[in-house]
């Protein structure tokens, strides 16, 4: 099917890939949280009608435009990537893959964009009710723009609802129910949504917690923090819970992504969860070194998170690669075998059915289908490679489960010191807190690398390996692209800091 | 009832559709076109002030019909999508390069501290509204012309252009059609913002946006002529009985001929462009843009219709015919095709609520005293 791949080029387009969706991450999950709460200020200004609700929405909003308009210019080239970049992917899978991001054009890139204008330039120019909804809108629409780009990348975790279609060589969806309910979808949209609400959340909290500590706005920066301080709390138990469900989801369908974010090489009964631990980067598949320098492990922990089951198997990465008789795990190796079998015989079918040989094109059809399931396997070239990188993998799971059980701790103390009334005071806290919105970013961040990183070598699971996503395009090719966006982007960002800084200095309008 | 079209039918319906998202781009495109309009029209800070801030309630919406139709393409015509990003590389990375500069500009360019100064993000808006609509036009433009593309039994796309897709600038039709979408563009441009500023305090600007739309428009006319008369005279590709893709002499004015609504489509369109035109520039009233903007849409129709309809395939490759891309070889599935349909029922209700906010949002038009410090 495909001869001559560049690895080199495939590297660059990964990195391409990864460091523009990296990008538009920094502004997407400020934009899901914070258009909630924009909405949330503005409602009590609607209620209570006192008029510092209002200019304290308006300051929110202001930075929020700011973001926003960022985060759609790094969105665009996401959108078209998929073709430039993998463009055999955009054609074996768009007849699913495209629906959702059609769809999120249709529903919610216009709610955004419309009432968007509303928000910032509808004060004088609509009623307050309507300008309210309007503010709704735009939280809706982004979440909504969520819901379906995150469909999309659930069903390259998890694909659902299709079949392979030996006449087009293409997957054909069969049931696009099946892809919007697939439950890695919803663990998937309900973790990355509550986590970019904490984002939102933390960055209220670190600017206000910078104003308490200049003894500025203090009576906004208050009333921010209280209603910030209880969505964020909320959030992350949501986020805590999603979060589980998403590692369930993962032994399910990924187990291989589970095993490597735990580090852990051969399965066990009972498995502990390691809590932290120092990866040893010499390990490799198969050898037996310890896969650990130093390790915290809370026994049994792991089983009952992966299967709901204390004493429950757990497969290690050696069990998925070499296979497990006893627990009834194929190997990578057989997979291999069973998946070049699928590949000839798909190219038996096509040259025969193009020579009119209709016996040998149904048998061919024949084979194909009792290996079809493999055929992803068949362009591996040894079982080893289907292993992600553990190193990344263990870091980036461990440092957002650990920032992620510290967060509702920090609400919890901020909401504590508010209802004292003593917040001002507390520098040990508000000092750190400042900081709090970088750690969020952190963590959203390291929670894309886990979901991503740990799904190599695969573009959709177990069907196609990146190495045949790619598009036909020489590695110097991208490399420029790569480096004329990271300079871009780049420039934009430090302008975009500059200005967000310079608009926090200002500060809200005072009566 | 939706459930029941058999694939062809669904084929042509989401030609229609992409080609209605497509030439309700061109439309929107006025904000490009008061952005290039920009530098020739205002002679101070409050009136360049005026202008951008009238574009900056709009350009999301021209923006995220892009997307749309980039996602409806994807959608509908998954080989479309993956055999012209792919393949065209270099002209769809410097198309999408001017819009992501564009994106940033309205929300940073008055902002203190910006870093780069507002002349850089004036200057981004220059490159988006010429370079971008100019590219714009010649990627279409190789609807007629051809690419340079070969396609294998996988589909796998080898392009065999060095330029990967900027080549398709070097023909004289796609940069005049080109051209044509720049020029175009600033006639709607200067017809938006003379519907949409309120110019009692700045008179001057009002007289120069309508001379600016005359001066366009006899621009655009000469490009419009090249490119109708060159597509009523030149080969185009066609479909034959076999399934075989054959240069055919006269093609496009065969498909006008075949199918004359298309040919009144066009005509209606290029009427109402005029008719816009005309009431700016000689009644002096502030409703042309009601005119010229459906023209446009209408013009655009006709175009992808001819490029699409009557067998003919819509992104033909000049290297290697067979592999050229027609609605029927390169669309989704029936199940897809069927759910994309689905979805397109909730389109009216879209265009509803934009209009009905771009009413409440534009009854009073845009006066100076808005341009505080909450302004682009
Ligand atoms: C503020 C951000 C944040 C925080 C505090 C957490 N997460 Fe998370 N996590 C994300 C932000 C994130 C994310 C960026 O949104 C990801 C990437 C993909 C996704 O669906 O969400 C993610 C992915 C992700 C995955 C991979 C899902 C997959 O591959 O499909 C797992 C297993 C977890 N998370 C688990 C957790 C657990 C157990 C947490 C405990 C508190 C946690 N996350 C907190
Ligand atoms: C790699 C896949 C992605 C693609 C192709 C993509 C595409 C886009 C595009 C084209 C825009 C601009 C829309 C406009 O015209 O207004 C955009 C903005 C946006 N996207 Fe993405 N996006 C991706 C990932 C994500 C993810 C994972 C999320 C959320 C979970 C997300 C949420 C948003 C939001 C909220 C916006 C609004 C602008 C902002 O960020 O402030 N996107 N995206
Ligand atoms: C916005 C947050 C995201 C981040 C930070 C992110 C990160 C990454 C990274 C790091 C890679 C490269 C992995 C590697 O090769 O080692 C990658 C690849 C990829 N991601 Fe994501 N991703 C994000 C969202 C998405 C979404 C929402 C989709 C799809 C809807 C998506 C689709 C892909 C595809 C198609 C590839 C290329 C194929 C591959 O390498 O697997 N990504 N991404």
């Amino acid at each position: 099917m495909i001869d001559n791949i560049d690895l080199n080029m495939v590297n660059w387009a990964r990195a391409q890939f990864a460091m523009t969706a990296m990008y538009h991450w920094i502004f997407v999950p400020l934009t899901l949280g914070l258009s909630w709460l924009c909405a949330f200020y503005e409602a009590i200004y609607v209620k209570t009608g006192n008029d510092e609700w209002k200019r304290l929405s308006q300051f929110w909003m202001k930075l929020f435009g700011i973001n926003f308009a960022i985060g759609v210019a790094t969105g665009i080239i996401l959108e078209f990537e998929f073709g430039t970049n993998w463009s055999n992917y955009s054609w074996m899978v768009g007849d699913i893959f495209g629906a959702p991001l059609a769809i999120e054009g249709i529903v919610a890139f216009f709610l955004e964009a419309t009432f968007f204008a509303v928000m910032f330039f509808g004060w004088e120019r609509v009623s307050k009710r309507f300008h309210l909804f309007s503010t709704f809108m735009v939280a809706l629409g982004s979440n909504l723009s969520a819901l379906w780009i995150l469909v999309a990348n659930a069903w390259m975790q998890y694909p659902v609802g299709m079949a392979f279609n030996p006449d087009t060589a293409r997957f054909e969806m069969q049931n696009i129910l099946e892809v919007i309910s697939s439950p890695v979808a919803i663990s998937k949209f309900t973790h990355a949504t509550s986590s970019s609400f904490i984002v939102g959340s933390l960055f209220v909290l670190s600017i206000s917690s910078w104003y308490l500590l200049r003894n500025r706005h203090v009576r906004m920066a208050q009333r921010s923090i209280v209603v910030a301080a209880v969505f964020g709390l909320l959030s992350s138990l949501l986020a805590g819970f999603t979060g589980d469900e998403s590692a369930f989801e993962n032994a399910n369908h990924q187990p291989m992504k589970l095993a490597a974010y735990e580090g852990l090489y051969n399965g066990e009964s009972g498995a502990g969860l390691v809590a932290a631990g120092i990866v040893n980067t010499s390990k490799k598949v198969g050898d037996d070194q310890d896969p650990f320098h130093f390790e915290v492990r809370i026994p049994g922990l792991l089983s009952l998170l992966a299967n709901r089951s204390p004493g429950s198997f757990v497969p290690g990465i050696n069990d998925l690669v070499y296979g497990n008789e006893q627990e009834n795990i194929m190997g990578v190796d057989e997979k291999i075998e069973k998946g070049k079998i699928a590949v000839s015989s798909l190219d038996t079918y096509k040259l025969a059915k193009k020579a009119g040989n209709i016996k040998e094109a149904e048998s061919a059809l024949a084979t194909f289908k009792e290996h079809q399931n493999y055929l992803g396997y068949g362009f591996l070239e040894s079982p080893e490679e289907a292993v992600p990188p553990v190193a990344i993998s263990f870091y980036s799971f461990h440092i957002m489960v650990i920032l992620g059980s510290l967060f509702p701790l920090v609400c919890l103390a901020y909401l504590f010191f508010i209802h004292k009334n003593t917040l001002s005071k507390q520098v040990w806290l508000l000092l750190p807190g400042v900081s709090l919105f970088f750690l969020s970013l952190i963590a959203s961040q390291a929670g894309w690398v886990v979901a991503e990183v740990g799904r190599q070598p695969w573009a959709i699971q177990g069907l196609l390996p990146v190495t045949v996503a790619r598009s036909n395009l020489t590695s110097g090719t991208i490399q420029t692209t790569f480096y004329m966006f990271v300079f871009l982007f780049t420039i934009l960002l430090i302008a975009e800091i500059r200005i967000m800084l310079k608009q926090i200095s200002i500060g809200p309008k005072e009566s | 009832m939706i459930g029941n079209l058999d694939l062809v039918t669904l084929q042509h319906i989401w030609w229609v559709l992409c080609s209605v998202v497509g030439s309700l781009f061109l439309f929107l495109t006025f904000v490009q076109g008061g952005q290039t309009i920009l530098w020739q029209v205002s002679k101070n800070e409050v009136e360049k002030s005026l202008i951008i801030n009238s574009l900056g309630r709009k350009w999301e919406l021209t923006f995220t019909t892009l997307v749309l139709f980039g996602g409806a393409l994807f959608a509908a015509f998954p080989k479309f999508y993956a055999t012209s990003f792919g393949g065209a590389y270099w002209v769809w990375i410097l198309i999408l390069f001017t819009f992501i500069i564009q994106a940033v500009s309205y929300e940073f360019r008055k902002k203190p501290n910006n870093f780069l100064g507002a002349g850089t993000y004036e200057f981004f808006l220059l490159i988006n509204g010429s370079v971008g609509l100019l590219l714009i036009g010649a990627a279409v433009g190789t609807f007629f012309t051809g690419s340079n593309f070969t396609l294998n039994d996988y589909n796998f796309v080898t392009w065999s252009h060095p330029l990967r897709g900027l080549e398709a600038a070097f023909s004289l039709f796609n940069l005049s059609l080109g051209l044509f979408l720049v020029f175009n563009a600033r006639v709607l441009g200067s017809l938006y913002l003379i519907n949409n500023i309120d110019f009692k305090p700045v008179p001057e600007l009002e007289y120069r946006l309508r001379r600016a739309c005359f001066s366009n428009f006899t621009w655009s006319l000469p490009f419009l002529l090249y490119i109708l008369v060159s597509l009523l005279l030149m080969s185009g590709f066609g479909l034959d009985e076999n399934g075989l893709v054959a240069m055919v002499k006269r093609k496009y004015l065969a498909n006008l001929i075949g199918q004359p609504w298309i040919l009144l489509i066009l005509l209606t369109g290029v009427v109402l462009v005029v008719l816009g035109v005309l009431r700016c520039t000689k009644n002096m009233k502030s409703s042309g843009i009601w005119f010229a903007g459906p023209g446009t849409v209408l013009v655009g129709l006709a175009i992808f219709f001819t490029a699409g309809f009557n067998n003919t395939p819509f992104y033909p490759s000049k290297v290697d015919l067979q592999s050229s891309l027609t609605i029927f070889n390169a669309s989704s599935s029936h199940y897809t095709l069927t759910v994309m349909t689905y979805v397109a029922l909730t389109i009216p209700f879209v265009l509803a609520y934009i209009s009905y906010v771009w009413y409440a949002m534009d009854k009073k038009k845009l006066g100076t005293e808005e341009l505080g410090s909450d302004a682009y």
